[in-house]
């Protein structure tokens, strides 16, 4: 299996994805937005052509607005972003958008999310991370829990382990990037993505090492010697489409949904697109090469 | 053989009647799809009560009086399917506190529907004026100043409601009624206003909605008057917390907004329909050109599938927000994959000499282990971001825990009964084919 043999090559190119990813999370940073913060997003459209952006400014300036972003959206709208509005503020946002009139503009979407709101959703996403991270580790606990030789059977959820971390790294520098180009901000939409991803991709890896382990079995019970790394081959051959196939159809339908979706879940979409390549790539060309490097190294210190 | 193919047929009309139920329920509008408000436009508001003066146990009981005022308000505004509902929150950030979320369908001017909400509730009592009709209790009354006249009483002058059962020999024995007990200033206005107008009906009004009219029988000097209208045990103990609540309200305080013009959730939909239209498509044509025969069969569960949980939605009901649509098209592309599983290892199985039907037999049997497996991850993953739940985030996880459940159910009985109902037992030739995959590995 040309995988399992080039498999430095492999590691290599993985390592080249997980290393722009990781710059692309340290340099672009990654920007919470007011699900989390706290604050208001604002979408208004200008049916009869926006204003520019220093019109906008100084009507947004004049009502005490500060440290606020705008962003120009779709054909004609502008996207606002906020702190907290006082009352004041809320009552006349329509008028100060349409610049009295002059612009007039309709908000088609306002949001506005309490600081402690914000705070509490930040927690409970926190939360929810860990929370599917442990689960899904005593899942792989659970899924491997029959010992066999010649990896033992912790190795292979420590592997399915780092495929699962490279999994999360991929699209979060994605989305980090697009954060820098498109404004995408961490949002509990984001959050969710990623636990998708979480729940889908470590599926396609235990396919692969449940055969891995299926294959030794046989292997000993017939008493046929073959060298792992050809065992491990053959299950990555035997297992490859299933593992393609079953994550192309995720991803047509994801691709339909960010091509004629909704506008509100296009990032989510795209996010889950990236996530889910990830997930289908890291099983078949880091899990299974990794484990084989495992094996021998292993076997050398015997 | 006969057997199988009739219960194939079966799950087909089954299948047929439930799309057109679906079908009729929302055309008909009997049971339509319930929007969210991301998708049916509208308002959202959260409140944060504020409770501090009240007593720990009264609490629940203060909201309740507090959700049902606002209800109220909110109907004598015309919204249509408005909810109002209490909740307990902010653990996660330091303190818990009280909250009302109230929600808005079709209203999109957010100003209009905070200044609807935000007045505190407000107890009047008026008295019939004497030519006018003896009027029904609980609903908003346009011509209010014409039948009523304002007493010299008002809800500020109210100590306490309290339910207590009729133990005076003029009335019912042990009927439920309502004592009001007025402070020392409103006993006197209310023994003088008893006095005079014997035999005239006195109106109790919460946010100008008629919500009891007893008939003054004598003058009351005590300060307490007592409330008797063929009551429900549980009425008059509502009565009593509105009374004591809409007296003394709870301060609210608005924390949070979100509001969706109808439009652009008209076009979320639209939009949603279209991916879900072409995502289906799109896979079932990817399978019919891999898996050949099965590929067809594994379309039609999924058709069926797509059938089961729109019924579901409908059913349950499933409130759906553009969250909740895209993890449904999401959960079409999974719902394929128990198919993919069984059908690779079909052929595994056909590689090894065995008869399509044994294949398919063993294909099924052998595959679901590891369906099992990627349902469990998955469910993993709905149920904890179904607690996580802000409406946005709960909308996706209920379908997509849903959609899981449902297509390993209908990937796996309704495509296992299908295949064996075509009976195709050749080890060569045209079903050979029939099963093949579209490349070779």
């Amino acid at each position: 299996m040309y995988i399992v043999k080039h498999r430095n090559i492999f590691f290599a190119i993985t390592g080249a994805i997980v290393l722009a990813s990781l710059a692309s999370l340290f340099v672009f940073g990654m920007k919470a937005g007011i699900d989390f913060t706290g604050g208001t997003l604002a979408q208004v459209n200008y049916s009869a052509g926006r204003p520019t952006a220093e019109t906008l400014t100084q009507s947004l300036n004049s009502a005490g607005f500060t440290g606020y972003s705008l962003r120009e959206a779709g054909a004609n709208d502008y996207i606002l972003r906020a702190q907290n509005m006082t009352d004041v503020q809320r009552a006349s946002l329509p008028e100060t958008l349409s610049v009295n009139g002059e612009n007039p503009g309709t908000v088609i979407q306002l949001n506005e999310i309490g600081p402690t709101i914000g705070l509490e959703l930040r927690n409970k996403a926190l939360i929810a991370l860990a929370l599917v991270l442990l689960c899904i580790l005593f899942f792989i606990a659970f899924a491997f829990r029959k010992v066999s030789q010649p990896v033992s059977s912790w190795m292979y959820g420590l592997i399915a382990l780092i495929a699962l971390i490279h999994d999360v790294i991929v699209p979060v520098g994605f989305y980090a990037a697009l954060g820098h180009f498109v404004g995408a901000q961490v949002d509990t939409l984001f959050v969710t993505a990623v636990l998708t991803v979480l729940g889908f991709s470590v599926h396609d890896t235990i396919v692969v090492f449940d055969r891995v382990r299926e294959n030794l079995r046989v292997n000993h019970d017939h008493n046929r010697k073959e060298d792992f790394a050809d065992t491990a081959g053959r299950s990555l051959g035997q297992t490859f489409v299933r593992s393609v196939n079953t994550s192309i159809t995720v991803l047509i339908t994801l691709l339909a949904l960010y091509i004629l979706g909704p506008e509100s879940t296009r990032v989510f979409s795209l996010t889950l697109l990236v996530g889910i390549i990830a997930g289908t790539y890291s099983s078949i060309f880091l899990a299974t090469p990794l484990l084989v490097s495992v094996e021998r190294y292993f076997a050398k210190r015997r | 053989m006969l057997q199988r193919r009739l219960w194939a047929i079966f799950v087909l009309l089954v299948g047929a009647g439930v799309a057109w139920l679906v079908y009729s329920a929302e055309v008909g509008g009997t049971r339509p799809f319930r929007l969210g408000l991301d998708l049916s436009g509208g308002t959202q508001l959260v409140y944060r009560a504020d409770t501090n003066a009240i007593r720990g146990g009264d609490v629940g009981d203060a909201m309740n009086s507090l959700r049902d005022t606002i209800e109220r308000r909110v109907n004598l505004f015309g919204v249509s399917e408005p909810i109002v509902q209490t909740e307990r929150g902010g653990a996660l950030a330091g303190a818990v506190e009280e909250r009302l979320i109230v929600e808005l369908p079709g209203v999109t001017d957010t100003q209009k529907a905070i200044e609807l909400i935000g007045q505190t509730p407000v107890l009047e009592f008026r008295l019939l004026k004497a030519d006018a009709p003896i009027p029904g209790e609980g609903e908003p009354m346009p011509d209010l100043n014409d039948m009523f006249e304002p007493a010299a009483i008002t809800g500020e002058h109210l100590a306490s409601a309290q339910l207590q059962f009729n133990q005076s020999p003029g009335g019912i024995p042990n009927e439920p009624v309502v004592v009001l007990k007025f402070n020392s200033e409103g006993a006197q206005i209310f023994a003088d206003l008893t006095k005079n107008n014997i035999d005239r009906i006195f109106g109790i009004f919460l946010d100008g909605v008629l919500i009891s009219s007893p008939v003054i029988r004598e003058s009351i000097p005590n300060g307490e008057a007592v409330i008797s209208g063929n009551f429900a045990a549980q009425e008059a103990k509502e009565l009593a917390r509105n009374l004591n609540f809409g007296a003394l309200p709870v301060p609210i305080e608005l924390i949070s907004t979100q509001t969706v013009a109808g439009t652009l959730g008209a076009k979320a939909v639209r939009d949603g329909l279209m991916a879900g239209l072409w995502g289906v498509i799109a896979v079932a044509l990817f399978m019919v050109l891999w898996y050949r025969l099965p590929g067809i069969i594994a379309s039609f569960a999924l058709l069926l599938y797509i059938i089961a949980v729109l019924a579901l939605f409908q059913l349950i009901p499933v409130t759906l927000t553009a969250a909740g649509i895209a993890a449904f098209i999401l959960s079409i592309g999974m719902a394929v994959d128990a198919n993919i599983l069984i059908f690779e290892r079909t052929r595994e199985e056909l590689a090894g000499g065995k008869t399509a039907s044994d294949a398919t037999k063993d294909g099924f049997a052998r595959a679901w282990p590891s369906i099992r497996d990627s349902n469990i991850s998955s469910m993993i993953t709905a149920v904890i971001l179904f607690w996580l739940g802000t409406s946005l985030v709960k909308g996706f996880a209920l379908v997509f825990g849903l959609g899981v459940l449902v297509s390993m159910l209908t990937a796996i009985t309704v495509s296992r009964t299908f295949l064996l109902a075509l009976g195709l037992e050749a080890k060569i030739g045209f079903s050979r084919f029939l099963f093949g995959s579209g490349m070779r590995s």
